[in-house]
């Protein structure tokens, strides 16, 4: 009976390289946000553009995404022709132009296309530093009440819009 | 004297300038916390890094609203608190003693109290081996001496 005493070592070793196995396909940079079913931060800025005054309370109403973007972020190229996609096919997409320059914004709009209804201009990162954001691109969505209900961190394209995030949009995108 | 204490002062004030831009403060006190939150805090992007090592433009972000925080009189508590509001526990180099994260405060001590159990299970069980072994020693001895 004391024999057994000797497998511990292995049990132990078991119970480790199971722990280290699962550490291996864990992404560390997949940060749960803190803001999940909390509302919208509070802002005041105004509309790439025209120049609008625009508030928080512009997110209800309907559900929505809210992409975080600018010119200076690579990913945001890759992912730009999707967004446009997402657009043509009745998604609501609207614009954080997160510390970036109003002409580059414009011009980079007028080239690619403008998917967003709206373009929230936030040059000095405060907006994004309220929601969360560590690094554009990030895509929210944003339920009818102004609750942001997921957030994803990088890339929008059909893989991840088949996953969780077209998912929750769906949902409460369906009547 | 007077030289050696200005090389101080110098040597001094490089190590604190560890990040690019500095911060005007109205009071002492509010650099003071603030070089204690900047390495409190941990930044989002480049992980493993305090705000205060990191480069990355959301650590020069963080440490510009922890600035106006301190500026505006927030506590220590509420500024922390605000930061994992935004970013979650994740944020805390020291994290809170509540919750999920308890575990990483108690592990340490829950394995020592195991080493140590198992430490004096061992020391126990080897005297108590060692009493039969000498008395076979013993046993031994006598024939070795019996046979010579």
């Amino acid at each position: 009976m004391p024999r057994l005493w000797l497998f511990l070592p292995l049990l132990g070793f078991a119970v480790l390289a199971v722990l280290l196995f699962r550490g291996l396909s864990l992404d560390p940079t997949d940060i749960p946000s803190a803001l999940v079913d909390q509302p919208m931060p509070a802002f005041e800025s105004t509309l790439l553009g025209s120049g609008q005054r625009v508030t928080q309370e512009e997110f209800t109403g309907k559900p929505r995404l809210l992409n975080v973007w600018g010119t200076w972020c690579p990913t945001c190229i890759a992912e730009h022709p999707y967004l446009m996609d997402l657009a043509a096919s009745g998604v609501i997409i609207s614009g954080l132009n997160y510390k970036d320059e109003d002409e580059l914004a414009l011009s980079w709009l007028a080239r690619l296309g403008d998917p967003y209804d709206m373009v929230i201009k936030d040059p000095e990162g405060d907006i994004g530093l309220n929601l969360g954001v560590y690094g554009a691109p990030e895509t929210y969505v944003i339920d009818a009440s102004g609750i942001i209900r997921y957030r994803h961190v990088g890339e929008v394209n059909s893989r991840v819009w088949n996953g969780a995030l077209g998912q929750t949009y769906r949902a409460l995108a369906a009547p | 004297m007077r030289v050696f204490l200005a090389c101080l002062l110098l040597w001094s004030s490089n190590a604190a300038l560890g990040v690019v831009e500095t911060y005007e403060f109205s009071d002492p006190n509010y650099e003071l916390r603030y070089h204690q939150l900047v390495d409190e805090l941990r930044c989002p992007k480049c992980q493993n890094q305090t705000i205060s090592d990191s480069d990355a433009p959301i650590a020069k972000d963080l440490r510009r609203r922890l600035y106006e925080e301190l500026e505006a009189g927030a506590s220590d508590q509420e500024i922390v608190q605000g930061m994992v509001l935004r970013y979650g526990e994740f944020v805390r180099y020291k994290p809170a003693k509540t919750g999920v994260t308890l575990w990483l405060w108690l592990a340490p001590w829950f394995f020592l109290a195991l080493g140590l159990i198992a430490w004096g299970v061992m020391a126990r069980r080897k005297t108590a081996t060692e009493r039969p072994l000498s008395t076979r020693a013993r046993e031994i001895s006598a024939l070795l001496e019996d046979s010579e």
